[in-house]
């Protein structure tokens, strides 16, 4: 919306200012909580639960090693007889008079959360795709019944599916897998790619494939070489939406996953170190898991409001 | 398959260009494309739901290797003279109403505040938007650290602006605080939504509506209440179904936050419906539940959406 087409009702200098100090008050407020947990991934064990909570401190890697190994806590002797440290976090773990026994599970958490969430993704968005130029181009039967239908599949509450999905995943094998996950995620996520590309592939003209055909393309050929190209935006824009619930889904993944197939979400919570919850690995993990987020939300800033509403509204 | 292209009647392109089409048929197309999201679908969703209803008539246990005996009607007769669980379903809706009208409230006042258009509202607006984007659960989790009474900033935060003692109150532990606790940390996290769709509805209203208006003098009040609210309600709306359908299916977050506690004071129905299902195994009596769940809010949606259609025609 352009100021200058609004000569009437032009906020004055003063409701301009007071709005962006009110916006700001609040923009801070949202992001408090998130830079303290940035923050208490920089902190060593005794000044994360330190009373009253700090501020200031003496930043240090140990919240990210003690995220990715697994340490027992040994006597001062022992650890005097030990061979010197070969590595800057051996080092760091023996100065807290913990030895490294090895690397912990995170890593095959988030390579589960990568393949997980990759996997579903492209599945979501391939069979998406097909869908909704389906849906866009032909004249389908019972189309709008077809469309509240993929609609309402999303409206079902996770939990309420969860309990039949387990049986009949324990019957055919398919608990805890990572395939079982991704088809799970697939079918999540396709019913707001079709939703979501649909509404992308309408807004491509007819009249390029309608030309293209009068050059002798087939209709394959058409989609794949007119409509596909033109609605690369949408389609990325898509996935990436796919990816972030993928991402961020913890409840299939609870119930669903034992060991093999567990992601981060479920992981994260009960990174626990001796005597209690080790906020600052969990601080570490969680400030690595949310990284991804930000920088997506930033890239899709132009699509947020369509991916939100399932294309319901298009600004 | 069918490989006559061009009489099909399944097709919306011209008459001349028919002619042109080459291949399998557009009606074989449309079926190839559609078919394998309805497959999935049917499979990974309706195939469990009817199961599920299945169930929900049975007093299977999912634990117990034993083999279905139907129990009729008697699981949901348990659940509904369950006051325990109408007890879950005034939690679910003081937790799903305050909410919404919190994140109404708050959030058709921000989308109003960044319309004016001030220095740097671009920037301001995608750091207000990133809860809404986090991962809900690990959203509950940290914030169990931030309200730690001792060594959390929140309750320091409070005192700062209260004056209150930081120890002298618990946000999760305490049975009269912890049902607000989880409505605001639901309304951090999604306010943004409701405001990004009013920020929407704003940008939708033709200037020249205004400048009529100005031009009849009618005040600013006066304006907020004749043009922006109803032209903003068709959007505020679609966000409140999306918002109450959200919160009403509410568990992870709250799960790791509070886990239903203390006592069962923030114990939402998806909470104790995973409980009877996977800690219980009680999985007849949680599919019914389950069945319930879907049927209450699948109900609420189609009348809403009735509404709204009305809303929208007036």
């Amino acid at each position: 919306m352009n100021d200058a087409h609004r000569p009437f009702s032009e906020p004055t200098p003063l409701a301009r200012f007071i709005a962006g100090t009110i916006i700001l008050a609040y923009a801070i407020i949202t992001i408090l909580p998130l830079l303290w947990i940035g923050l208490t991934a920089f902190k060593s064990q005794s000044d994360a639960v330190a009373y009253p909570p700090k501020l200031f401190f003496t930043p240090t890697l140990e919240g990210f090693v003690d995220l990715f190994t697994v340490q027992t806590h040994q006597t001062h002797d022992f650890i005097a007889k030990l061979p010197p440290p070969t590595t800057w976090y051996e080092k760091m773990a023996r100065d807290n008079e913990m030895v490294i026994a090895g690397p912990s599970r995170v890593v095959e958490r988030f390579t589960n959360s990568i393949l997980i969430g990759f996997g579903s993704t492209f599945f979501a968005t391939f069979l998406g795709t097909l869908a909704a130029y389906g849906f866009s181009r032909f004249r389908v039967p019972l189309k709008d019944d077809l469309l509240f239908f993929i609609l309402s599949t999303r409206m079902m509450p996770p939990i309420a599916v969860a309990v039949p999905i387990y049986m009949m995943y324990r019957t055919i094998g398919l608990y805890d897998t990572r395939f079982g996950i991704i088809l799970l995620y697939t079918a999540v996520n396709v019913s707001l790619a079709v939703w979501l590309l649909k509404g992308f592939i309408d807004e491509i003209p007819r009249e390029y494939e309608e030309a293209a055909l009068i050059d002798g393309y087939t209709r394959l050929q058409a989609f794949r070489k007119v409509v596909l190209p033109q609605a690369v935006t949408g389609i990325a824009a898509t996935a990436i939406f796919c990816l972030i619930f993928s991402w961020n889904e913890y409840a299939f993944d609870l119930l669903l996953s034992n060991a093999e197939a567990q992601t981060m979400p479920p992981f994260i919570p009960f990174i626990i170190g001796e005597g209690g919850q080790n906020w600052p690995a969990v601080a570490a993990g969680t400030t690595l898991f949310l990284i991804p987020i930000v920088i997506f939300t930033i890239t899709l800033r132009k699509h947020l409001l369509r991916g939100i509403t399932f294309g319901a509204v298009r600004k | 398959m069918t490989t006559a292209p061009a009489h099909s009647k399944n097709t919306q392109i011209p008459p001349t260009l028919r002619v042109g089409a080459r291949g399998l048929s557009d009606k074989a197309i449309a079926w190839i494309f559609i078919a394998p999201t309805m497959v999935l679908l049917l499979a990974i969703n309706i195939f469990p739901l009817i199961w599920a209803v299945r169930l929900s008539f049975t007093s299977y246990m999912a634990n117990l290797p034993r083999p279905l005996s139907f129990v009729g009607i008697d699981n949901y007769v348990d659940i509904l003279t369950d006051e325990d669980v109408w007890d879950h379903f005034q939690t679910t809706a003081h937790f799903v109403i305050s909410t919404i009208v919190l994140q109404v409230l708050i959030g058709l006042g921000l989308a109003l505040l960044i319309n004016h258009k001030f220095k740097g509202h671009s920037f301001w607006t995608t750091v207000i938007l990133l809860p809404m984007m986090l991962s809900p659960a690990v959203v509950g989790n940290f914030w169990t650290l931030l309200f730690q009474p001792q060594i959390g900033p929140f309750n320091y935060f409070i005192s700062f602006f209260t004056g209150l003692a930081p120890s002298s109150f618990t946000m999760i532990g305490s049975v009269d605080l912890a049902p607000w606790t989880i409505v605001m940390v639901n309304t951090w996290m999604w306010t943004p939504y409701v405001m990004l769709i009013c920020l929407a509805g704003l940008r939708s209203i033709p200037d020249y509506i205004y400048e009529a208006a100005e031009v009849d003098r009618a005040s600013s009040w006066r304006q907020f209440w004749s043009i922006t609210l109803p032209m903003v309600m068709p959007f505020l709306m679609l966000a409140v179904l999306f918002q109450a359908i959200q919160s009403f299916e509410m568990f992870d977050m709250v799960s790791l936050l509070t886990s239903g506690g203390p006592g069962s004071t923030t114990e939402l129905v998806s909470i104790t419906l995973k409980r009877s299902a996977f800690e219980k195994w009680d999985t007849g009596y949680a599919s019914a539940l389950a069945v319930i769940l879907f049927v209450t809010a699948f109900g609420a949606a189609n009348i809403y959406v009735k509404v709204l259609n009305k809303v929208k025609q007036s």
